[in-house]
């Protein structure tokens, strides 16, 4: 029998877990002589509060829905990829090859274009960390995180060497020519005549970012491949039982995970800055780790959570510009949930458990 | 009468919903070996661990020579004079006999003086209970029947008077576990208390003087061993009358389907665990491989199940598979129409995690009837389960439940439905009983004769010998990782398959 209904466990411990890390949040805003009503406001109106917030918002949120998804479907192998970051950064370059070398004639075929480059630039990025663990055992984690500052050098390199136009003192690319620029959030809602903050980043990605998410469910829980995946994830000696090759899985499942976090790009690189900056990921691959934890590795968990996120990283943008709440707090406050949501996710599932099981004992 | 040396009474334990122990109440004679039989989860480990201070009991007493005492912990339980000798050994193997038995009971902070006086201790120790181990004999380097000896000594070192074994025979030849019965009746002969948890009908039968039996977690019946027989056992531990013997006709063999020749397996430490096994297996036959644990029998499994990789030849229906390329795995296995019930339900014939239907696709979920084009065909699955489910009497009967919500007889259903379901023309079979309750072993062996009736050539893999002597036509003994030899179960018996599973050659003897 399992220890307490479904419901608790999905809905009821992420809310417990918000609320904690809230509190928390709350008083170290009042140790540092803020008042965090007052803050709480603020975030909420930043974050929420208006088309332009929103747009804010479900930018960062498509960038942590592809990170997400991409931690999400290694975990489901039980490979802990940490390198969304790196592959990123690389799936950045696919877009701007993408971008930059191919005349596409509209917005519509470039968005494939470069979601096949990014896709395969950051799937490639994890095929060497992938194999290095299926055949030498090399850990994952060590590796994918080796892999980030290689990917972070090989962008500072090419783009400083080789990408960059002639002349230019910046280390980035060359703006996006005209077709590639994906419509806004603006552009795409005044079609049907609905006002929307036209100066916001939001953009069409986040439409693929959530096709991304219907397809990421399918994968795992409706394919051969996603059955083959989550039986490895729970028992390698299982999977040598049935004839699954673990080599083939870990090497399948990275690589998918890689292309998930190089998919991004498609929203930031080409949606938003329509070039390749440096760091143009801005630690939205570590993020996706948070998100995929707190999203219990669901495509559904994961979009919520990457909301959450998003509405996090916006709210405490406006935090710090109009409190003056030193940009550190807003992390410390973007720590706290991470911490609660992620790492004390068993403290609060083993004392809630109890509970139900004292409900239940009561009741019986 | 004398008092009892041990008394229980009205011990209740709750593991949140699940009763372990219901107001369980043992009277144990000084000076005797009793007996405490019951299926897997009966509550047998709960309360003996309650009893070694591992649980705290949530109501009840417990009595040592007509003292009540409270046992918080195992310090306290050997200081009331409990020894314990688990089923997995709790010994640091790299340390000596000596080093083990001092470990936490040194007497002061330099070693020297501990060892000297435990020196001494053993050697009297040896001399009154026949215990003779080498002292300064390095734990890994000796066999398991002495590793238990000294189990028995560190209790005995440390003053134990109330013995407790669980399942102590699990690991041990016929032979060894005659030894230790030996043993046993000596130290009852020196006033020693011994309490024997066993799921074995046949060892309580051997050497217990009283027998209590338990069934969910409730304290059946006590009864005087002499008074009892091993059917009556078998119904007080499972609540019905149980069939101890397979039923089947003799066999008639066809050709051979599955040969074996000279097959060797080297493992990841470069150990040889194969040492040219070579053997047959017809249709319409089971030809079971007795052998103590890790003679080889894993490997072998493992290898014709397509686990692992290995040299030498084996043919199925005359033509010979590959055991090391790439195509050799548990999916071209099957291709060929081998199935394979492992060993180890829980880490290899089942995810845990997956639901019941999930499950039932594990290494099938290739074939045609579970897939759609691209997608797998849940629904189909799911009705297939629920028609395996019905079939095999698995209970409850519910495809959405995980496996692991399942008992372990279930589970085994379980794979035991999903292989043999898929008309296989070879099974493989590892520990088809193992932790397995007598009513759902009686349902299990009875699919594995009919399989064998409609055919198939089955090779049958189990450490519990009167498993192979019941469901065999053919009975090949490992030790060693070689073949010691074939014997046919109607011509031999215990003791000669026990020699052979020692090592040593029966015909010679």
């Amino acid at each position: 029998m399992d220890k307490m209904p479904k419901w608790a466990d999905v809905v009821l411990i992420p809310l417990i877990s918000l609320f904690l890390a809230a509190l928390g949040a709350g008083a170290v805003l009042m140790a540092t002589g803020h008042d965090p009503i007052a803050a709480l406001g603020v975030m909420i109106e930043g974050g929420m509060g208006s088309s332009r917030a929103w747009g804010y918002t479900l930018y960062y949120a498509t960038n942590f829905i592809f990170t997400g998804l991409a931690v999400a479907v290694a975990i489901h192998a039980r490979l802990f990829n940490i390198g969304a970051e790196g592959q990123a950064l690389l799936g950045g370059v696919g877009v701007a090859v993408a971008c930059l070398q191919i005349p596409w004639p509209h917005w519509s075929l470039a968005v494939l274009g470069a979601l096949v480059f990014a896709g395969l630039f950051g799937g490639l990025w994890a095929i060497v960390p992938a194999w290095l663990q299926a055949k030498r055992g090399s850990h994952i984690v060590i590796t994918t995180i080796m892999f980030n500052f290689i990917a972070a050098a090989l962008l500072n390199f090419l783009l400083v060497e080789v990408m960059k136009p002639a002349g230019v003192m910046e280390p980035a690319t060359a703006s996006f020519p005209e077709a590639t620029h994906l419509p806004s959030f603006a552009d795409m809602l005044g079609v049907f005549g609905i006002p929307f903050a036209s100066d916001a980043p939001a953009n069409f990605a986040f439409i693929l970012a959530v096709i991304a998410c219907v397809l990421v469910w399918l994968l795992i829980w409706r394919t051969r491949l996603g059955y083959e995946i989550r039986a490895f994830g729970h028992s390698e000696t299982g999977a040598r039982y049935a004839g699954i090759s673990g080599v083939k899985i870990i090497v399948i499942a990275m690589v998918i995970s890689g292309a998930l976090a190089g998919m991004m790009s498609v929203n930031n690189v080409m949606g938003e800055a329509e070039r390749l900056v440096l760091n143009s990921s801005e630690g939205a691959g570590f993020i996706g780790i948070a998100v995929a934890l707190m999203g219990r590795n669901h495509p559904m968990g994961v979009f919520l959570a990457a909301v959450l996120f998003g509405f996090l990283y916006q709210g405490g943008a406006q935090l710090s510009f109009q409190l003056q709440i030193p940009r550190e707090m807003v992390t410390v406050i973007q720590a706290l949930v991470i911490l609660f949501t992620g790492a004390l996710d068993q403290m609060i599932r083993g004392t809630l458990e109890r509970a139900f099981l004292a409900a239940r004992k009561w009741r019986a | 009468m004398t008092d009892p040396v041990l008394e229980l009474s009205g011990i209740s334990k709750a593991f949140g919903p699940v009763q372990a122990n219901k107001n369980i109440s043992l009277r144990v004679m000084p000076g005797t070996i009793h007996g405490i039989i019951g299926e897997n989860g009966a509550g047998k480990s709960t309360l003996m661990s309650i009893l070694y201070g591992f649980y705290k009991a949530d109501s009840g007493t417990i009595r040592i020579k007509g003292r009540e005492i409270q046992i918080a912990d195992s310090q306290a339980a050997i200081a009331a004079g409990i020894g314990m000798v688990f089923q997995h050994f709790k010994l640091v193997e790299n340390f000596t006999v000596l080093e083990n038995v001092v470990l936490g009971a040194e007497d002061g902070r330099l070693l020297r003086p501990s060892l000297a006086k435990a020196r001494a201790e053993l050697k009297a120790l040896a001399e009154d209970y026949g215990l003779n181990v080498d002292p300064d004999a390095i734990i890994e380097e000796i066999g398991v029947g002495m590793q238990q000896r000294v189990e028995i000594l560190k209790a005995l070192y440390r003053r134990a008077e109330i013995l407790i074994l669980d399942e102590p025979t699990g690991v041990l030849t016929p032979a060894e576990a005659d030894q230790l019965f030996r043993i046993l009746a000596r130290l009852r002969e020196e006033g020693k208390t011994v309490i024997l948890i066993t799921h074995k009908l046949r060892e309580i039968m051997e050497i217990t003087d009283t027998v209590s039996v338990m069934r969910r977690g409730e304290m059946t019946a006590t009864v005087k061993t002499p008074d009892t027989s091993p059917e009556h056992l078998a119904e007080l531990m499972v609540g019905r009358k149980v069939l101890l013997q397979v039923d089947k006709v003799p066999a008639t063999p066809g050709k051979a389907m599955l040969e074996v020749e000279n097959l060797k397996v080297t493992d990841s430490k470069g150990v040889e665990r194969l040492k040219g096994v070579s053997l047959e297996v017809r249709a319409g036959e089971i030809l079971g491989i007795a052998g103590v644990a890790g003679n080889g029998q894993s490997e072998l499994l493992e290898v014709l199940g397509g686990m692992r990789a290995g040299r030498g030849k084996v043919r199925v229906e005359g033509a010979e598979i590959d055991l090391t390329g790439r195509n050799s795995n548990g999916q071209t296995r099957r291709a060929r129409g081998i199935a394979h019930v492992p060993e180890d339900r829980q880490r290899e014939g089942l995810i845990m995690d997956f639901f019941a239907w999930e499950n039932v696709a594990f290494g099938y979920h290739h074939s045609a009837a579970y897939n759609r084009g691209l997608f797998m065909d849940n629904a189909a699955l799911q009705a297939d389960t629920t028609a395996k489910m019905e079939r095999f009497d698995v209970r409850p009967p519910n495809p959405w439940l995980t496996a692991k919500n399942f008992s372990g007889g279930n589970q085994q259903k379980i794979v035991v439905a999903r292989e043999i379901e898929q008309g296989p023309k070879i099974l493989l079979v590892g520990q088809p009983t193992r932790g397995v309750d007598i009513g759902a072993i009686e349902f299990i062996h009875k699919q594995i004769v009919t399989l064998r009736d409609q055919g198939a050539a089955i090779l049958l893999v189990s450490v519990e010998l009167d498993e192979i002597m019941s469901l065999s036509d053919r009975i090949a003994v490992m030790f060693d990782g070689r073949i010691m030899g074939e014997r046919m179960p109607q011509d031999t018996t215990v003791q000669e398959l026990g020699l052979l599973m020692a090592g040593m050659n029966g015909k010679a003897a």
